[in-house]
């Protein structure tokens, strides 16, 4: 949330902070007693969004939402859910707009692949110009040593 | 009056600024040195109006001026003067005026220093720099008037949004814009050149220093900014991959390809069409943030709306000058014929390297960012690309590039050998691993991320020790030699460590954070880590033009007390917001960071304590990557001005 500082965003922030009021992250009263399932809900809440909020997931945000989403995650935890299924649970509630790393389904393989597509393209291009590069050298180079190659093949020969 | 008189002068700029994009234009066209000439005097005058125009506006803020639109809505009698002066860019309005004064800065510093330039190049320059300049006053202008009076003044104003009421950013947007837009400088040359379809050593030793200075500037806003989240959001976030931080980091990362693609064309005279590219990219994707932040677009993906005219203006501005480039382009690029000769392993082919993934990274940045428009379009999903997706969609990237950096950096020029170069940074290899190993041995049962942080730390940094120590040759009086290197090398190295420096630094904050949140009852002593904090007081505090909820925590360490802190909650009653003010215990190996929370019902509070390993390394890091590039600055410039004028003087009987 660094970045430029314009009027629209700040105005928006200004907004859901009034609106959200100064709660603040995670509060003592919502952490469980059990060690193991807390630190599963705090992976569980990094990665889900706060959905009134500007890019923060529901670990950070002091928004209410955000608050009753992470008691919502703990009670799954609480009740035997794994992680994928207390996350299915929300993702059920509040659509996938609520993830914060996108499934690989559907077009969405299309956003996981593109770096390491483009990666090869990008890959492929410059070894065909590097080729090219190395390959203005040969010339003058081979001139010279397919010379020296025939000379080189007589003395061997003799 | 002086209001007035500034509005005045920005119409005037305006004038100037097309005077000065036509008639130099056609000149170098016609090669009427006359009309070449306007150009030098036009952009002058440009600085010299949007500079007096700019000053009107700050004398409005400074004296408080609430007659004024964007005074009454940004600015309050009651504020530090400090953010008076910094609410005039805390805004659309007064944040574009500074964007355009900057526009026309670099302008006239071209025209003042460029005095080597071959003079066609020199006019197609500033006539570039200059229909950049005009778009943004039509702009202005037309959608974002500074200058607009209210019909009746208020009695005061509604205040700057607190959380920008910090040092750290008030001076954060200036270095972003000098960055974004010293990028134009580099759009400039890049499409004089192709105008002139002449692309050599000589043009690319004058497009390095302008580069160089925008990234520079970008490295600067872009940390400050990260700074300012750590001290200023509560919990100590440095990086958030929101949209808006994402529009400076595609410039940054295009910037830093293009540095480097710009020494390729220096010395050895290839890789220039994609330089070309690389010059346009940058400065599009500029602009792109500049829409990103402006439109509202991607604040929110239903926010379209926000100010839809602004958000066209910019949009047909980007369209027009990167859509214009890129046609240009694929027009004259051709013309661009590469000299150089090089073998498959060399430093032109491992600066290539630097330029594949520091352009992917950089587009795979910009594929997250926009997805969520693309997907809700085309695909009729509603969803979110978040840090989770950028964090693994681009590490590896970085990883990748810190893996080769010290190899290609070291690299000779033309043709090397892959195993010779790494048999010399054998000691900085064997250094990372046993580094590397300690780190692992000792926190045993966590991440890899750690171990993996202090390789490619101590790889990246020993790297740029040993490529340095390698350029003092063999025998005696090496030292000595190494205080006498050019100072470019040493940027080179300086830079590079910086880099090593910062991936170290957030790795090793990921994998080793500590962080505790409890009830705290008055002192009653609690133990983070190995430190003892003890809550000793809670004060009501009136500041300024705020009020604030502050804390007393002692921070102690084995019984002896290191520091005493004062977490804060502010309320600011004008813009009626509330803001956390951490502590920070600073130290050198970590930062022990306190937020105070709400009161309880029992009488405690709530207190958040996270201990947070090598935090300063970050910007540390990031400062010495700015030292490095200001380092081969200095050095550029010397030789800018000896190349140049020996090639002013083959020139001269030319004509």
């Amino acid at each position: 949330m660094s970045g430029v500082g314009s009027a629209i965003r700040w105005a928006l922030l200004a907004l859901a902070l009034v609106l959200s009021g100064p709660a603040g992250a995670v509060q003592p009263d919502e952490i469980l007693t059990d060690p193991a399932l807390e630190a599963r809900a705090r992976v569980i809440s990094k990665d889900l969004r706060c959905l009134v909020c500007r890019n923060e997931n529901i670990d950070e945000s002091n928004a209410e939402l955000a608050r009753d989403l992470r008691i919502l995650v703990r009670e799954r935890l609480v009740a035997g859910d794994s992680n994928e299924e207390a996350v299915a649970f929300i993702v059920d509630r509040y659509g996938e707009y609520v993830l914060l790393r996108p499934t690989v389904t559907g077009a969405n393989w299309l956003l996981w692949a593109a770096g390491p597509l483009m990666l090869l393209m990008a890959a492929a291009m410059a070894w065909a110009y590097l080729r090219g590069r190395a390959g203005a050298a040969r010339p003058q180079e081979s001139a010279l040593t397919t010379d020296e190659q025939e000379r080189l093949n007589r003395i061997l020969e003799e | 009056m002086i209001t007035e008189l500034g509005h005045f002068a920005l119409v005037l700029a305006f004038m100037a600024a097309i005077i000065q994009m036509i008639v130099p234009m056609i000149g170098a066209q016609k090669r009427w040195s006359g009309w070449m000439a306007v150009a030098e005097p036009a952009a002058t005058l440009q600085l010299l109006m949007t500079g007096f125009a700019f000053a009107a506006l700050m004398h409005a803020f400074i004296t408080s001026d609430f007659s004024l639109r964007v005074v009454t809505l940004n600015s309050h009698s009651a504020k530090p003067m400090l953010y008076k002066i910094s609410g005039l860019w805390g805004n659309h309005e007064g944040s574009m005026l500074l964007w355009v004064l900057i526009v026309a800065l670099f302008g006239a510093m071209a025209a003042w220093f460029g005095g080597n330039l071959p003079p066609t190049l020199k006019a197609r320059v500033l006539s570039v720099q200059a229909a950049i300049g005009v778009a943004f006053y039509a702009f202005i202008l037309f959608t974002s008037n500074p200058f607009l009076r209210l019909a009746v003044p208020p009695f005061d104003g509604e205040d700057l949004n607190p959380l920008l009421q910090d040092p750290g950013l008030a001076f954060h947007p200036p270095f972003l814009y000098l960055g974004y837009v010293g990028l134009s400088m580099s759009f400039s040359f890049a499409v004089a050149a192709l105008i002139e379809g002449r692309v050599d050593a000589a043009w690319a030793r004058w497009v390095r220093p302008w580069t160089l200075a925008a990234w520079i500037f970008l490295t600067i806003g872009i940390a400050l900014g990260s700074w300012w989240a750590y001290y200023e959001l509560g919990w100590g976030g440095f990086w958030f991959w929101d949209p808006v931080e994402n529009a400076s980091f595609m410039p940054w990362l295009l910037a830093a390809a293009l540095l480097h693609s710009a020494i390729v064309v220096e010395k050895r005279e290839a890789l220039k069409s994609w330089t070309i590219l690389l010059a346009i990219l940058a400065f599009g994707f500029s602009l792109i943030g500049t829409f990103i932040v402006r439109s509202g677009l991607l604040t929110s993906v239903h926010a379209f709306a926000t100010d839809p005219e602004r958000g066209v203006f910019i949009l047909i501005i980007l369209a027009t000058f990167t859509g214009g480039a890129l046609v240009l382009f694929a027009a004259r690029a051709s013309v661009m014929e590469a000299r150089g000769v090089f073998g498959m392993v060399s430093r032109e082919s491992a600066l290539v390297v630097n330029n594949i993934l520091l352009a992917v990274s950089s587009f795979v940045v910009f594929f997250g960012t926009l997805w969520p428009i693309v997907a809700e379009m085309a695909f009729d999903r509603k969803l979110s690309v978040g840090p989770p997706f950028f964090n693994s969609a681009f590490t590896p990237f970085m990883v990748l590039l810190g893996l080769v950096l010290p190899i290609g950096a070291m690299l000779p020029w033309k043709r090397g050998r892959l195993g010779r170069t790494m048999w010399s940074l054998r000691y900085a290899f064997a250094l990372a691993v046993a580094l590397a190993l300690l780190v692992w041995a000792m926190q045993t049962g966590r991440s890899a991320l750690g171990p993996v942080g202090v390789f490619l730390g101590a790889w990246v940094v020993s790297g740029a020790a040993f490529d340095l120590w390698s350029r003092t040759g063999r025998g005696g009086g090496r030292p000595g030699r190494l205080a006498r290197l050019p100072r470019a090398d040493w940027g080179k190295a300086m830079a590079h460590a910086g880099l090593g420096i910062t991936i170290f630094a957030i790795a090793g904050l990921t994998a080793w954070e500590q962080e505790d949140i409890r009830v705290v009852q008055l002192n009653e002593p609690f133990e983070v880590g190995a430190f003892e904090l003890t809550l000793t007081g809670v004060e009501q505090v009136r500041g300024p033009n705020y009020f604030s909820t502050m804390g007393t925590v002692t921070l102690a360490r084995g019984g002896r007390v290191l520091s005493s802190l004062h977490p804060e909650k502010r309320t600011y009653p004008v813009a009626q917001m509330p803001t956390t003010e951490a502590a920070i215990d600073n130290g050198v190996t970590r930062d022990v960071y306190v937020v105070i929370g709400d009161r309880q019902d029992n009488g405690g509070w709530t207190v958040r304590t996270y201990i947070k390993p090598f935090a300063n390394w970050i910007w540390g890091g990031a400062i010495l990557m700015a030292l490095g590039g200001l380092m081969s600055l200095s050095d550029r410039r010397f030789r800018v001005a000896a190349g140049a004028r020996k090639g002013a003087r083959q020139t001269v009987p030319a004509e």
